[in-house]
């Protein structure tokens, strides 16, 4: 569906000249979900205005069912943007048109007779859930409104992909949440192949299938988003699967856990997929003549199940905890014994 | 009572005056507005990181734009007399005047296009471009639609600018409240007819300038 390969792209600079992306090759299937993440510089920007044209690259090729994008200009690429639209963080609504103008807009440049524009119009005001804002004014309208405008707007072509730059980074999380899942609702009901970058975790986690985390213009880790969930390698990716698993005072406190449990030990279980959803505790209480204390704990969702970390402490006999940690190890739960470091 | 105030206003002659100041003001205005715009769109989309970045073009019609705008009026009506005589085979009479009212006015115009432009959020340049837009799409649906409150605050600017021009080319023979202050009311001494020219002026002026905050306001959806 979508090949990037070997896109370089070198900004000139007054001091000299700027590598945003360097080498990146990815390939996206048709109808998935795909996040770019990255912190603030890292190119993701760079990377995802390049697969509508907005910047061409300095070198290398980027293909869109069998279009190349990286090297069609004029009316050819106009007309392949028709096919590839865009939502934004700070929504870029026409302040002069109202919702149902706005949403208009890519319609008329794509030349489709008024009457028709006009159902079709009607159409994403409802699948967007606008009914009745038709006449309102991107003023009166909310953060979380405005993007449901965004994303009508850039359905109105029967596009084949939707890319989604920050989307969600200017909403409140309630509203992140509403948007998140009616861009999952349009991917499922669209089979719309969506492309999304940001720098939260959290967005990656809710609705993402695969994951390319970006760092200094090169692509550093890439997999499923469980995958990356369960086993980041790099520095950076742990870092954000800890924004999403671990809330921020988390060590701090098992610190505090550890000194004030002397005996017995602190154990922090990690869940991936399916072993989330057993009952390992019940289990472990049943089996073993143990004093089992929930200390923290967090379950995510993702898009190909669920994902978390629980830390427990075990108290009792010396071989029983031993045989408890290895029934635990058995249950294909991440174990891990925390120790003073 | 008002021919007590005004014992020598000859009030025929006045409305003559009136209706020609608000004939030189208007067709300055409609063809500023246009020809500004044009040149505010020029020197936007050709300046640093716009649709049409041009560096030659843009220092060019810089160039011109601050040459014009820096002259002052009543010079330029001068410096023009063999353009006007030219193209209209006269400098007499109110027509005359339009050359010198446009080309006085167009640039000073077109810098408040431009400025105008430039508030415009670049974002939605881009979200436009996204769509696929043409260039002659985004001017149209995009750039003139998405500034016009300030286009319009500010041809009300230039209009109430070019009252004051078309004063000043009056008192070159183009006829209008100006040249009939200057001629019947400063020259002959006859003070009533400087004030009765003076505050049909300031009426024409007030007028404009509800009818310009009346437009801004009413396009105005931000």
């Amino acid at each position: 569906m979508i090949t990037i390969s070997d896109v370089k792209k070198v900004f000139k600079t007054k001091t000299g000249s700027l590598t945003a992306v360097d080498k990146v090759n990815l390939k996206i299937k048709e109808g998935e979900i795909f996040g770019v993440i990255g912190y603030s510089g890292a190119g993701k920007s760079t990377l995802i205005r390049m697969l509508n044209g907005l910047e061409q690259p300095s070198e290398g090729k980027v293909d869109i069912n069998g279009k190349l994008i990286s090297s069609i200009k004029g009316g050819d690429l106009r007309k392949a943007r028709q096919k590839i639209s865009m939502i934004f963080q700070h929504f870029n609504l026409l302040w002069s048109r109202t919702v149902s103008e706005n949403i208009s807009f890519p319609l008329e440049i794509a030349g489709v007779p008024k009457q028709e524009r006009q159902k079709r119009v009607n159409e994403l005001i409802e699948l967007v859930g606008l009914e009745g804002r038709g006449d309102a004014y991107p003023a009166q309208l909310s953060g979380g409104q405005k993007q449901r405008v965004g994303i009508a707007r850039a359905l109105a072509n029967d596009p084949e992909v939707l890319l989604c730059d920050e989307a969600t980074s200017a909403l409140d999380p309630q509203t992140t949440d509403s948007i998140l899942e009616l861009l999952v609702d349009i991917n499922k009901r669209l089979g719309l192949t969506i492309v999304l970058i940001t720098h939260e975790m959290h967005v990656i986690r809710k609705i993402c299938h695969r994951v390319a985390v970006m760092e200094g213009g090169k692509v550093v880790e890439l997999g499923d988003v469980l995958e990356v969930f369960k086993q980041p390698k790099e520095q950076i990716t742990k870092r954000f699967v800890q924004q999403v698993t671990e809330p921020e005072e988390t060590r701090e406190t098992i610190e505090q856990l550890i000194n004030e449990y002397q005996d017995g030990r602190v154990i922090k279980l990690s869940f991936v997929g399916e072993s989330a959803e057993q009952p390992v505790i019940t289990n472990l209480i049943r089996s073993f003549d143990l004093q089992v204390n929930i200390l923290q704990g967090k379950i995510s969702q993702t898009q190909n199940g669920a994902y978390g970390s629980l830390f427990i402490h075990l108290h009792g006999k010396q071989d029983e905890l031993d045989r408890a940690i290895d029934f635990l190890e058995a249950a294909s739960v991440g174990v891990e014994v925390i120790t003073h470091d | 009572m008002i021919e007590q105030i005004f014992p020598n206003v000859e009030w025929p002659v006045m409305w003559e005056a009136t209706y020609e100041t608000i004939y030189m003001t208007l067709i300055s205005v409609v063809i500023t507005f246009i020809l500004g715009i044009a040149l505010g769109l020029l020197l936007f989309l050709t300046s640093k990181g716009n649709l049409w970045e041009n560096k030659i073009v843009y220092a060019v019609t810089t160039a011109v734009v601050n040459i014009f705008r820096s002259i002052p009026f009543i010079i330029l009506i001068v410096l023009l007399i063999p353009f006007t005589r030219a193209l209209l085979g006269t400098i007499r009479g109110a027509d005359a005047a339009l050359p010198a009212l446009i080309i006085g006015a167009a640039p000073f115009y077109a810098r408040m296009v431009e400025i105008a432009l430039r508030e415009i959020d670049k974002g939605v340049i881009e979200a436009a471009r996204s769509m696929g837009a043409k260039v002659s799409t985004i001017v149209f649906k995009v750039l003139i639609p998405e500034s016009m409150p300030a286009l319009i605050s500010g041809i009300t600017v230039t209009a109430i600018a070019l009252v004051g021009y078309t004063a000043m080319a009056g008192v070159i023979g183009a006829g209008g409240l100006g040249n009939l202050a200057f001629l019947d009311g400063f020259q002959r001494s006859r003070d009533d007819v400087t004030l009765a020219a003076t505050i049909i002026i300031l009426i024409i002026v007030f007028i404009i300038q509800f009818i310009g905050d009346f437009f801004t306001n009413r396009l105005d959806k931000r």
